[in-house]
């Protein structure tokens, strides 16, 4: 599910108290981690919020940025599921230009994607579709020639696939957690790139 | 009874085992101080910069191992407490500050001293709290303190509305624990990382350890001094890390890194094991990372996971306080004596004699602080501001206590000489308190001659005055073609009157043969000191290894083997 293999999908659990998300978005600025995609609501406990954070990074990164981000006070708790089998879906929406003569051009194309079309104006249409990010990617190619007048993607949510013995996303975290506190090694070089030569 | 926010914090306060607050007040933080004048449990000490209040409790909490406190007022009372609060957060060192804030209904609004210091802090601070509401003050205050003094320690900041200080009064609660299920400070290490760790030393022909701040941090030095003597390993200890160890302690091979001992830094190169106790492998530590112990597996034990694989990547890491794990190392580990390295280490000290201070008919800096060790027994803490007196003061005093340097190590912040060191002394009055300062750094924070002198902080200032900013104009001289630009300060105050100005005694001191005396006449004096000690301009700090390179281009004093004296 992960098509660009610099890119992680962390889960955090955060309590609901003001400014966690700046502390998580100033976290991010200043250790220098890239957040491809962010995606923030409400879980299913009371006074938490489960965030799905994509990073673009390598290793090093990801690995550095969930042990950063466990620190915060107000991160409960942070699983890389990366690597887990995992559901993943974005939704976009998208207003393409429509004229009467392509209209139905459009609409089979939304068709095929299993797209919704939810308004259509008398030069434009609105486009909801749902799915991973590469076929969110394709009809967006698709629609292109038509001329897109806007796009608004919500970014990637993710959950661990359920498994006979009921874990949830946090729990895979949990363990990963727990290894990653324990500081198992990441393969590649000894020691760390970047390393500050300055006054 | 229903108490005010402001008294709720004073008790807060007190339930925390607070005696000391440093600070100054404004508008926004008055009804605390209104509060605060009714409990005399709770000493205030009025400083002259808010900066100051955040070092002296960076100071007083190193100095006691217990949490320093500060208060600030809104805007720029606030602001003028981030210098400290970086730094305490570079060291780990545990403060608590609390800052008014303006009323509820006027933030946002861009009112007189507002400032969104919660905001500003965010990078550094371990946490910080805007409580909005009465009844989250004590809540707040007790898991700031939780916060601050557990895991890796770090400071904590609250922010209050004035109108939550002053306004609804409710019922004092002091709450039983701390709710924080997203915080939980590692304990025990795992068994299997301590059995791993036990077996790379038990292997090991070339064992060092590298003691760090979190020695000192966990109370860790009699396990360390045991883990050391059982297996006869050589310690080195980072800056942060000195006084883990008595300096003269026959396994101390000093500091390492930038403008440590060649032989710590050579010992370093040649072991085919570094065991790091509470270090991070800062770069001024490492050097060029990849020539760091370029024979050696590394244990890596820390409080704090993220530091694990962050400069360095650990062969084995050991996760937990640092105290437990040296408890659980320490049974796992052989009897060992290394006789061939202990003796090579040896070697190294006597081939590389990096303390070795100069015949000179000038007055050396590094004379000072030799003398200062020799006179004091190395029984003071020294305070320092940062720079080449730092190093010096790293390099030439013989330390024989834990926590006895306190210095800016992670930040750097010249100017903390003046303000910590006061805080170190109204934590510990029964110890003498040296402060080591550049005149650049003293020129910082000397307003605060003025606390020292109100309140008779009995501090001993001892400035190495060399007319400049003495380590940039070193790296001038090396590297910038001896472009001394913007480094030499031609118009320096006369420290002595100025010190008589704040009624404070002064004593010049420009002759070799006059060191001793002064220092003598400075502790004999009782109440505040300042000895200018008027040294020679261009002296370098040796050795160095220079920003971004390895030990193999460190550079040792050319004379070192010429006659003189060994220090420390
Ligand atoms: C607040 C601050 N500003 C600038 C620096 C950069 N800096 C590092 S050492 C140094 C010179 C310090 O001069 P002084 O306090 O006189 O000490 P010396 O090196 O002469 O012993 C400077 C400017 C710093 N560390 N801190």
């Amino acid at each position: 599910m992960n098509q660009h293999s610099d890119q992680h999908t962390i889960i955090a659990l955060v309590q609901d108290r003001p400014g966690v998300l700046t502390r998580l978005a100033s976290l991010f600025r200043r250790r220098g981690f890239n957040i491809a995609s962010l995606a923030v609501g409400a879980s299913e406990q009371k006074g938490l919020s489960r965030l799905t954070f994509v990073v673009t990074g390598d290793q090093y990164t990801v690995e550095q940025a969930t042990r950063q981000l466990d620190k915060l006070v107000d991160v409960v708790k942070v699983s890389n599921i990366t690597s887990e089998d995992v559901v993943a879906r974005e939704l976009a929406l998208i207003k393409v230009r429509a004229t009467p003569s392509n209209r139905s051009e459009i609409l089979e194309m939304a068709n095929l994607f299993r797209a919704k079309v939810v308004d259509v104006g008398t030069r434009s249409l609105v486009i909801e579709t749902t799915g991973e990010e590469d076929k969110i990617d394709a009809l967006y190619d698709l629609l292109r020639p038509f001329g897109i007048l806007e796009l608004m993607r919500t970014g990637r949510v993710a959950m661990v696939r359920g498994k006979t013995d009921g874990r949830v996303s946090d729990d895979v975290g949990a363990e990963f957690d727990q290894a990653s506190r324990n500081g198992f090694a990441v393969a590649g070089a000894r020691f760390q790139p970047g390393h500050y030569e300055g006054v | 009874m229903e108490l005010t926010g402001a008294q709720i914090v004073c008790e807060s306060l007190l339930q925390e085992g607070v005696d000391t607050i440093f600070g100054l007040p404004g508008g926004a933080v008055l009804p605390f101080y209104g509060a605060l004048s009714a409990y005399p449990g709770l000493r205030h000490i009025l400083v002259r910069h808010e900066q100051a209040a955040a070092m002296a409790a960076d100071g007083y909490s190193r100095a006691t191992g217990k949490v320093g406190v500060c208060s600030a007022t809104s805007g720029p009372g606030a602001t003028n407490l981030v210098t400290g609060l970086a730094s305490a957060q570079m060291d780990s060192v545990p403060i608590v500050c609390i800052t008014g804030q303006v009323p509820r209904a006027a933030i946002g609004r861009d009112a007189f001293q507002e400032t969104d210091i919660t905001g500003i802090t965010l990078p550094v601070t371990k946490h910080n709290y805007l409580v909005m509401d009465v009844r989250d003050i004590a809540p707040a205050i007790k898991e700031a303190f939780y916060i601050a003094r557990t895991g890796r320690p770090g400071p904590v900041l609250i922010d209050i509305p004035k109108d939550v200080l002053a306004g609804e009064k409710i019922e004092f609660v002091w709450p039983d624990e701390v709710d924080l299920p997203g915080y939980t400070p590692p304990g025990a290490p795992e068994p299997q990382q301590v059995a791993a760790a036990a077996s790379l030393i038990n292997e090991a022909q070339r064992p060092i350890i590298m003691a760090g701040h979190g020695v000192l941090i966990s109370r860790a030095w009699d396990e360390l001094r045991q883990l050391a003597e059982k297996a006869q390993i050589p310690v080195i200890t980072t800056l942060l890390g000195i006084g883990a160890l008595p300096t003269d302690h026959v396994l101390n091979l000093g500091m390492p890194g930038m403008h440590g001992m060649a032989y710590a830094s050579l010992a370093i190169d040649r072991a085919d094991l570094v065991v790091s106790l509470g270090a991070r492998f800062d770069d001024r530590v490492t050097g060029r990372i990849a020539d760091f112990a370029p024979n050696a597996k590394i244990i890596h034990c820390d409080v704090d996971p993220s530091e694990f694989n962050k400069n360095v990547i650990a062969d084995v890491p050991v996760l937990g306080d640092l105290k437990l794990s040296l408890r659980a190392l320490i049974p796992m580990v052989n009897s060992n004596v290394h006789l061939d390295w202990v003796q090579e280490t040896d070697r190294l000290r006597n081939e590389h004699p990096s303390l070795f201070i100069r015949k000179s008919d000038e007055l050396l800096p590094q004379q000072v602080l030799k003398e200062l060790s020799d006179i004091t027994g190395g029984d003071s803490i020294i305070v320092t501001g940062v720079g080449q007196h730092q190093m010096w003061a790293a390099q030439h005093y013989g330390y024989r206590e834990p926590n006895s340097l306190i210095t800016s190590g992670g930040s750097g912040a010249m100017g903390f000489e003046v303000p910590a060191a006061l805080g170190a002394k109204v934590g510990r009055p029964d110890k003498t308190v040296w402060s080591i300062a550049g005149d650049g750094g003293f020129q910082m924070t000397l307003c605060d001659l003025a606390t020292a002198a109100e309140n008779n902080i009995d501090v001993k200032y001892a400035i190495l005055n060399n007319g400049s900013l003495g380590m940039v104009r070193q790296w001038q001289d090396f590297f910038y073609e001896k472009d001394f630009f913007a480094t030499i300060y031609s118009g320096n105050p006369d420290f002595v009157k100025l010190a008589e100005a704040y009624g404070i005694r002064g004593i010049r001191v420009t002759r070799q043969d006059e060191v001793a005396g002064a220092i003598e006449e400075a502790m004999e004096t009782p109440g505040p000191v300042v000895v200018d000690f008027v040294v020679k301009e261009d002296e370098f700090v040796f050795p160095m290894i220079p920003a971004g390179e390895s030990v193999n281009e460190m550079l040792e004093e050319p004379n070192s083997q010429g006659v003189g004296v060994e220090s420390a």
